[in-house]
């Protein structure tokens, strides 16, 4: 984690990124989304360096899910949406014209909610990328298969069985099944929306872990509900509220000394 | 295992094939899913198109009332002069003086569908009362089945059940009961409407069931709590609310009769009379293609008049269907608590 | 429905004061539920039963296998069942890609809009037509217009009378042409004839109508189109159940649209396409009226089948869909009502009957099976 230069001003704008000297790798610039009439973001602008895991956090309904789904641009899959503002990641904006969406998905891997593994075998799961964009040759496609899963800590808990029905593994295990079902295709971005809440505390502990261990290949934006898990996992933390981004800063800052009015009373409890 | 080398490989634009692929794709399914407004249009077009060129060779008119003109030969002018003309509704086609009358048809046609919905209708009732408020799961789980095993017997199955099982031994049954006035036909409406509610009682049972069970549980938790007993529920306040839904079914009902074809040309006789005695021999309109076009394939206006029936029941079967759906969208908004 | 709770609980409150309503009607009307229940049961039971006790005798392996013989009252009905699976097969073949496709499309890319909504009601109204409609249909539009158009252009078959007249002539010509030659060589009786209608046979033939007529390929697509909502509805269901879930995960690895649908939501809905296409076939395979007139014989001298064909290792004939072939419900509706010895004919008719309602029934309870264990519900 590259040292942090001391604050320019007491006072920090939203926005702005304060944690680190280095330009960012995933760029929200002045982001407003729309599905149909309704206004899901206001005017988000955020920074996420290489290498660093962001939390957003926020309550129900604030928009972190939305804007994570915005850059992949898988909300696109609800009809009638619109933007304003730009989201760069890797140095092109992802709304261009000549930007390809499929490639676009390939660099960013996501991982949901509830794990959602295909009812296929483990291995096939893994493979499922590779195959869809041609890699057909077997050994390479079984190399990316036991690296992938190596990387999301399962390949010892499952490499007696990998032809078995990846439905019949634990909700924690699926999970880190999708894990390296993305890595598979070698992406630079994580997003995860909320990927431990539908897990117990111990598989919750184990993709906490993994996460800490990507930090160092993959940029990493997480979706938490869970102020602890923000606390544990990430080095930034991001604030929204009802569409619009609160506050951003380390975490660190964000817990012990949030700027922010609304920042105190959500990490407090006292609203949310 | 190279990340890059594997990135490299993975990392290719979309490419203009793989986009003109996916339009392609895209464009063939839109296709097969005309194919369905084809098929309907081409089967109207079609009918109509046949059918209506019978209008060059007979009026319109001749469809509702055959006109025969019978001569005479009158001695003293020594001319053969025309008798006035009679209006009679046959429907003769093969003949002299082919008679093209849709009426005995018609009426044949909603004679049977009429006793077959009523029948359908009471026992429909009955079954899908029974399916929705009494029936534990288990005697769900086996009678439900049954009624779609009942459904799914092909129909020239229960044709010829009638016919050889339960024609005959009816038929002497009301002979012996001295109703050998009443009862002349062996095959007749009555015979041909009890085959075809066989096949139609499942479907308003189970059309029935559904609306019922459609009514929320609400509606009748409230009415036990006044202290009305369970029937008292259902006859007053369960059906009441699900009327448009039975209807619906019922009429769907009377709308698959209408186009059932093997049973009524087994066992409801085969003579086209105009009758209301359920126990006299009627035809169809459906029958009456079934029998008459194989004679009739090499077109004139026989076949014309036929392909014009034809083009009837479509029309009748698309009204009832509108109907339908009219009625059954009303039910669905009006359950909408 | 709020408007609608306050009448009918009036109406319920009613009921309750009237007191003696109770017990007696419940009692009543329970009774009627019941006894209407149970009779139309034993009805089904009674059907099954009868024809099962009649027909059961007369089954045997001779009987499935051997052709009629003795004016259809011995032998067996192999070729009733030939017609009928071969008919069946090509029936499925025509009518579940374009019925998966369309449920594909309906599913998966149509916008809520003026189409969308057409080709529902092309389909629900497909579905209501009555099925000698379909004969009538199929008839007039495969058999007389395709069919006859296809042997005109494709094999020169005159379909009126002046192409007739136009064949004809030609024959003419090649018949006064072949005679000069006979003449010039001098031919007698028996070869003269001969050579003659040797040569106009050989320059000027009748062509044979092939499509034109009554066939198993025609009856096949007319059953396609009877059967096509069936296998549309329920693909759409299974396509429908599959969850968003996996979609989104599919999409979020780079997947396009096509991909998604043919990697992930097709194999997933496998099962209750396969649940349709087995209702398609029992429908299928219940219907006679649509074909009443579209290649069904009550006696067929043959099989459909091409003459043989050299596969390489072995030779072996194969279904020519464009000849005429017999049907298990026609041979059991002629049986019935075209027999000339009814009294002997009755186990045969029995025993046919039995074997289609075996076959509807085993993939009527196949489809109930499948559906129940892949959690569709209807």
């Amino acid at each position: 984690m590259p040292p942090v230069a001391p604050l320019k001003s007491d006072r920090v704008r939203p926005g702005s990124d304060p944690t680190s000297e280095l330009p960012p790798y995933v760029e929200v610039k002045n982001l407003s989304y729309y599905y149909g009439r309704k206004q899901a973001l206001y005017d988000v602008t955020l920074g996420v360096p290489k290498n660093t895991v962001l939390a957003l956090i926020g309550p129900s309904g604030c928009g972190k899910s939305t804007l994570v789904k915005v850059i992949n641009r898988i909300c696109e899959l609800n009809p009638d949406t619109r933007h304003e503002g730009d989201v760069i990641v890797g140095g092109e904006s992802i709304f261009s014209q000549k930007t390809d969406v499929i490639e676009l998905r390939q660099r960013i891997g996501m991982v949901f909610q509830r794990p959602n593994p295909f009812p296929k075998s483990i291995y096939e799961n893994v493979a499922y990328g590779l195959r869809l964009h041609g890699v057909r040759d077997r050994g390479t496609v079984d190399d990316v298969v036991e690296w992938a899963l190596h990387h999301a800590a399962l390949w010892e808990e499952v490499k007696d069985r990998l032809k078995t029905s990846a439905l019949e593994l634990s909700g924690g295990q699926q999970q880190r099944l999708c894990i390296a079902r993305a890595l598979a295709v070698q992406p630079d971005v994580l997003l995860m929306d909320e990927p431990c809440s539908a897990l117990d505390p111990i598989a919750t502990a184990k993709i906490e872990e993994l996460i800490i261990s990507l930090k160092a290949e993959y940029t990493i934006l997480i979706v938490t509900h869970n102020m602890q898990q923000a606390a544990r996992v990430s080095d930034n933390t991001a604030l929204m509220w009802l569409g619009k981004l609160i506050e951003h800063n380390r975490t660190k800052e964000i817990f012990t000394n949030p700027r922010e009015k609304q920042t105190e009373e959500y990490i407090t409890g006292r609203s949310g | 295992m190279n990340p890059a080398a594997i990135r490299a490989r993975l990392r290719h634009p979309t490419s203009f094939l793989s986009l003109a692929r996916e339009r392609t794709i895209e464009g063939a399914l839109m296709l097969c899913g005309a194919i369905s407004i084809v098929a309907i249009s081409l089967i109207f077009i079609f009918l109509f198109k046949e059918g209506l060129q019978a209008l060059g060779s007979i009026h319109l008119g001749d469809l509702y009332q055959a006109k025969t003109v019978a001569q005479k030969y009158d001695a003293a002018t020594e001319t053969t002069i025309d008798l006035p003309p009679q209006y009679t509704f046959t429907w003769q086609p093969v003949s002299e003086k082919p008679k093209f009358s849709f009426v005995p048809l018609i009426l044949g046609s909603i004679g049977v569908a009429g006793i077959s919905a009523i029948l359908s209708t009471l026992a429909g009732l009955g079954i899908g009362i029974y399916l929705s408020e009494i029936a534990s799961e288990r005697m769900r789980s086996i009678i439900k089945p049954a009624m779609e095993l009942l459904v799914g017997i092909p129909t020239i199955v229960v044709g010829f059940f009638m016919l050889a099982v339960v024609a005959q031994p009816t038929f002497e049954l009301f002979q012996s009961l001295g109703m050998a006035k009443v009862y002349n036909d062996t095959y007749n409406m009555f015979i041909g409407a009890l085959g075809v509610s066989v096949v139609i009682i499942p479907v308003t049972a189970s059309l029935v069931d559904d609306a019922l069970r459609a009514i929320p549980m609400e509606l009748r938790a409230g009415s036990l709590s006044l202290g009305a007993t369970r029937w008292q529920t259902t006859w007053r306040v369960v059906l009441p609310a699900a009327v448009s839904g039975v209807l619906a079914a019922v009429i769907l009902g009377f709308g698959r009769a209408l186009g059932e074809t093997m049973i009524v040309l087994m066992c409801a006789g085969n003579a086209p009379n105009i009758t209301v005695n359920p126990f006299d021999a009627v035809r169809t309109m459906t029958a009456t293609i079934a029998v008459e076009m194989g004679a009739a394939a090499q077109g004139g206006t026989h076949a014309q008049v036929l392909f014009l029936l034809g083009a009837l029941l479509v029309t009748l079967s698309f009204v009832l269907n509108l109907i339908v759906e009219t009625i059954a969208a009303r039910f669905r908004k009006r359950i909408r608590l | 429905m709020s408007d609608e709770i306050l009448p009918s609980l009036a109406r319920a409150r009613q009921a309750s004061a009237k007191g003696g309503n109770g017990p007696l009607w419940s009692l009543i009307f329970e009774t009627l539920i019941r006894c209407t229940t149970t009779l139309v049961v034993l009805v089904l039971l009674f059907i099954l039963g009868t024809i099962f006790y009649e027909g059961a005798g007369h089954i045997s392996w001779e009987f499935l296998s051997q052709p009629p013989s003795e004016g259809m009252t011995e032998g067996g009905i192999f070729p009733a069942i030939f017609g009928t699976v071969f008919l069946v097969i090509f029936m499925i073949l025509m009518a579940l890609p374009i019925g998966v496709f369309s449920a594909v499309f309906m599913v998966e890319y149509a916008h809520e809009g003026f189409f969308k909504r057409v080709i529902r009601a092309a389909v629900n109204n497909l579905a209501g037509v009555p099925s000698i409609v379909f004969g009538l249909f199929g008839l007039g539009f495969f058999v007389l217009f395709v069919g006859r158009n296809l042997d005109y252009y494709a094999l020169g078959v005159p379909r009126n009378a002046a192409e007739a007249q136009v064949i004809e002539l030609r024959r003419t010509e090649v018949r006064t042409a072949a005679m000069k030659e006979a003449d010039a060589r001098a031919l007698q009786e028996p070869a003269y004839t001969e050579f003659i209608a040797q040569k106009v046979e050989a320059s000027a033939p009748i062509p044979r109508r092939v499509f034109g007529q009554g066939a198993m390929f025609w009856a096949a697509a007319t059953l396609a189109i009877l059967v096509l909502p069936v296998i549309i509805v329920s693909t759409e269901e299974s396509l429908r159940a599959v969850p968003a879930s996996v979609r989104e995960a599919a999409y979020a690895l780079g997947a396009t649209k096509w991909q998604v649908i043919s990697t992930v939501v097709l194999p997933m809905a496998r099962p209750g396409i396969l649940t349709g296409a087995i209702l398609a076939i029992a429908r299928g395979a219940g219907e006679l009226a649509p074909i009443l007139f579209i290649g069904v014989v009550y006696a067929a001298p043959n099989l459909p089948l091409t003459e043989p064909i050299n596969f390489y290792f072995f030779q072996m004939p194969v279904v020519n869909p464009f000849l005429e072939f017999m049907h298990l419900n026609y041979h059991i509706y002629s049986l019935a009502t075209q027999s000339t010895d009814t009294e002997k004919a009755r186990p045969i008719q029995f025993a046919t009957t039995l074997v289609l309602v075996v076959l509807t029934f085993v993939m009527n309870l196949t489809a109930i099976i499948l559906r129940r264990k892949y959690g569709t519900r209807r």
